[in-house]
């Protein structure tokens, strides 16, 4: 009882009781969602089993053992029961357990996870928002499938459920348990619950505080992990059709909860326990990964004064920082521009004055070669000059000495 | 890095589904699955938790407000009866003063809070009369949305919000006042407003009819939406329910916490030398109709509205202001600011 608040008895029929089923009515309107996660190794039975537990034929086909990672395929179904309208959306994991090398196999499940906490975190955070409208695609239940061995669990099991337990609420089932005998399954069982709690892996356990409820989900928690079988051919035992794997040596039939406990799952997962798995996806595991992702993003409830802070606050903060941030950078880079601008135009200067001063060189260069030849040219003329005068007079001397000779010829000879 | 999902398909199941018709035995041993179980769960869920509804009541003193709460919830839920100071004055200003109490009817609880405001239209000069309930709705607006953006959220959000605003009209008889006008055309945009002719056994019933008409001409030439707003009906169904309750608003009530005998029955109602005003009685008065609307059929409905609606309009006011201020501040365009760029 809140103080201030008194507790009153009415004198008469007031009529408020109806309140609750006001509120059906409007989910019926509605309609509900829920989306199941299956995770198992191929082939091992996920989607046979979601065909027997919604009684559908929902389109699966086989896929191949060569997937070179993990992948996820979602599909989504419209449902109709009575007047229950329910948007399942069932996903599978394909190639899950099919690797050399599994060390990443849980790394695409979370992340599909997160996924959708993110797009309905998103959604929560926008301005103009519509959440009554918003599909849910957070994962509600993750169905874990056991290879039922009959010794213990995979070391891959363990790590991918350590990894989800506090993401999603695993319920563990033991696949193809017809493979197993009663005594094997027993000690089966206690091993796996042993493992789980031994590695400190929390699974979902039904709830125990509605009194309507709480013997049978006592009772059943008991019974964890559920041992499965899945089918959808239809065998005639006595005088009636049912749900059964034909083997030479007998019928397994579905239904019966002496082959094995697929009616228990039944019974919790969708008849007495979908509205608190919903809950606890949404308040528990919901919460922590929107806490863990404002706090990442820098967003606190109270600062180092210990004052409260809104939201908006720190919003505009960081806003702020961003901005801040982005001019210095835009500061940064211009200078940086500015710096390369200046270096290259200096090395051209540098290169300019460079060939300049080559160009001068070379001038010079040949300034002086010309220079040296006309020098040249010049000697050589003077030379000719010389040898032509030279040669003038020499061909004077002899001229006139072959006069000179010629008449002293002359005069012998007369 | 390569598409870790498939595209998603949405597909109907085949048939022979859950409604299989399967040759041989009754469908229902063969096809049960028990989605409808869920029906029950959130029932169940629902009456653990239990309800919570806040109903604030205003108009002028003597018009029969704490009454008419003790009739609708047939115990003293109003703040007088409670509190029973003797003298009380009338405030100087309108103020807000609200009551809780838990109640239960077969097994389901409720948290109901009663808002008072004592102190409206009482005053010689009765201008702005209304802003310290407007400020009391947004501040209620106000302390969910802070809780709702801290990082470490309660797991149930107290919901202290408005649901409900009762206004009474004086029977004048004649048409709505100009406070009366104002104060719905205001209120009507935050809050679901439901007027009732409070007193109303002063009308004759043509009185009322004409009276009744009077105000809900004036109501619609102001523009004033009040609950069930037309706007807000969801479907075919809805409208024509909602037609015939806005058909019928305001309701002329009569409220009474006294048992008298009439025809060898004890019923509430009022005892006059002319006669005995029977409560429940629709042929008397309209109250059996208030009832049924707030209580037994549209309380979900307007706690609805109260949330998905007026509460995210808040919300959108609300941080888009903010938005504002910092725009302004940086000299930022506004278009540039969205809170989803987180």
């Amino acid at each position: 009882q809140d103080k201030g608040v008194r507790s009153l008895s009415l004198a008469g029929h007031v009529g408020f009781d109806s309140l609750p089923d006001q509120l059906v009515n409007k989910s019926i309107c509605q309609g509900f969602c829920f989306n199941i996660l299956c995770i198992g190794e191929t082939g091992i039975g996920k989607s046979t089993l979601m065909d027997t537990l919604f009684n559908t034929n929902f389109e699966n086909f086989e896929s191949s053992h060569f997937e070179p990672q993990v992948k996820l395929r979602a599909q989504t179904y419209d449902l109709q029961e009575s007047n229950v309208r329910l948007r399942l959306t069932v996903v599978n994991t394909v190639g899950f357990g099919d690797q050399m090398n599994k060390q990443e196999s849980y790394q695409p499940v979370v992340d599909y996870i997160d996924r959708q906490f993110e797009s309905y975190l998103q959604e929560e955070l926008k301005i103009k928002r519509s959440l009554h409208n918003y599909h849910d695609s957070r994962v509600h239940a993750c169905l874990y499938f056991i290879s039922p061995s009959g010794h213990s669990l995979k070391s891959l099991d363990l790590v991918t459920m350590k990894k989800l337990d506090s993401k999603v609420n695993i319920i563990p089932v033991i696949a193809k348990a017809d493979t197993i005998s009663k005594s094997e399954l027993h000690k089966f069982k206690i091993k796996i619950m042993s493992e789980l709690v031994s590695n400190g892996v929390q699974i979902y356990q039904f709830p125990l505080d509605d009194e309507t409820v709480a013997k049978v989900n006592t009772t059943m928690n008991g019974h964890l992990p559920f041992a499965v079988v899945g089918s959808t051919e239809e065998v005639s035992v006595g005088n009636k059709m049912v749900k059964a794997r034909q083997y030479p040596w007998g019928v397994v039939q579905v239904e019966n909860e002496n082959h094995c406990d697929f009616v228990k799952l039944r019974e919790m997962l969708i008849c007495v326990n979908m509205e608190d798995l919903r809950e606890q996806t949404h308040t528990r595991h919901y919460e922590l990964y929107r806490r863990c992702k404002l706090e990442e993003m820098g967003f606190k409830d109270t600062d180092p004064e210990c004052k409260p802070v809104s939201l908006q606050q720190t919003y505009e903060a960081k806003r702020q920082e961003f901005l801040v941030e982005l001019q210095k950078r835009e500061d940064e880079m211009r200078q940086m521009f500015v710096q390369r601008v200046k270096e290259k135009e200096a090395e051209l200067k540098e290169a300019e004055r460079e060939l300049q001063s080559r160009f001068e060189q070379l001038k010079r260069l040949h300034a002086e070669e010309k220079a040296a030849l006309e020098e040249k040219k010049r000697l050589l003329d003077e030379d000719q000059s010389s040898f032509g005068k030279r040669k003038a007079a020499a061909q004077l001397l002899q001229a006139q000495s072959l006069t000179a000779n010629g008449k002293k010829d002359k005069d012998r000879k007369k | 890095m390569s598409e870790a999902v498939l595209p998603d398909a949405v597909v109907s199941p085949a048939v022979g589904g859950l409604y299989g018709e399967k040759a041989g035995g009754p469908v229902l041993d063969f096809s049960y699955v028990g989605i409808d179980a869920i029906l029950e769960q959130m029932r169940r869920k629902a009456m653990k938790q239990g309800f919570e509804l806040n109903i604030m009541v205003v108009g002028q003193s003597g018009l029969g407000k704490s009454t008419l709460m003790n009739t609708l919830f047939k115990s003293k839920v109003s703040r007088k009866s409670v509190l029973a100071t003797a003298q009380e004055k009338i405030p100087k200003t309108v103020e807000i003063k609200s009551i809780s109490h838990d109640i239960e009817e077969k097994g389901v609880r409720m948290k109901l809070t009663v808002i008072d405001t004592p102190g409206f239209g009482d005053q010689i000069n009765n201008e702005n009369c209304w802003q310290p309930i407007m400020k009391f709705i947004n501040d209620q607006y106000e302390a969910y949305l802070q809780e709702e953006i801290n990082i470490n959220r309660k797991k149930r959000i107290p919901d202290s919000r408005v649901h409900c605003c009762i206004y009474f009209i004086p029977p004048t008889g004649h048409c709505l006042r100009p406070l009366d006008v104002e104060f719905m055309r205001r209120l009507s945009k935050v809050v679901n407003i439901v007027p009732v002719i409070a007193k109303a056994d002063t009308l004759t019933l043509e009185e009322r009819d004409f009276f009744k008409k009077k105000i809900r001409e004036e109501l619609r030439a102001n523009g004033i939406d009040v609950y069930p707003q037309k706007e807000f009906d969801e479907d075919a169904e809805d409208r024509m329910i909602n037609e015939k309750i806005r058909e019928m608003i305001p309701f002329a009530v009569v409220g009474s916490d006294q048992e008298y005998q009439v025809n060898g029955r004890r019923l509430l109602g009022r005892k006059t030398k002319w006669g005995t005003i029977e409560v429940e009685n629709i042929a008397h008065c309209e109250f059996a109709y208030l009832r049924d609307l707030l209580i037994r059929t549209h309380m979900q409905n307007i706690k609805d509205i109260t949330s998905s609606i007026h509460y995210e309009m808040y919300r959108v006011r609300r941080l888009n202001e903010n938005n504002t201020m910092v725009a302004h501040a940086n000299g930022i365009p506004e278009h540039h600011l969205a809170a989803h760029e987180m």
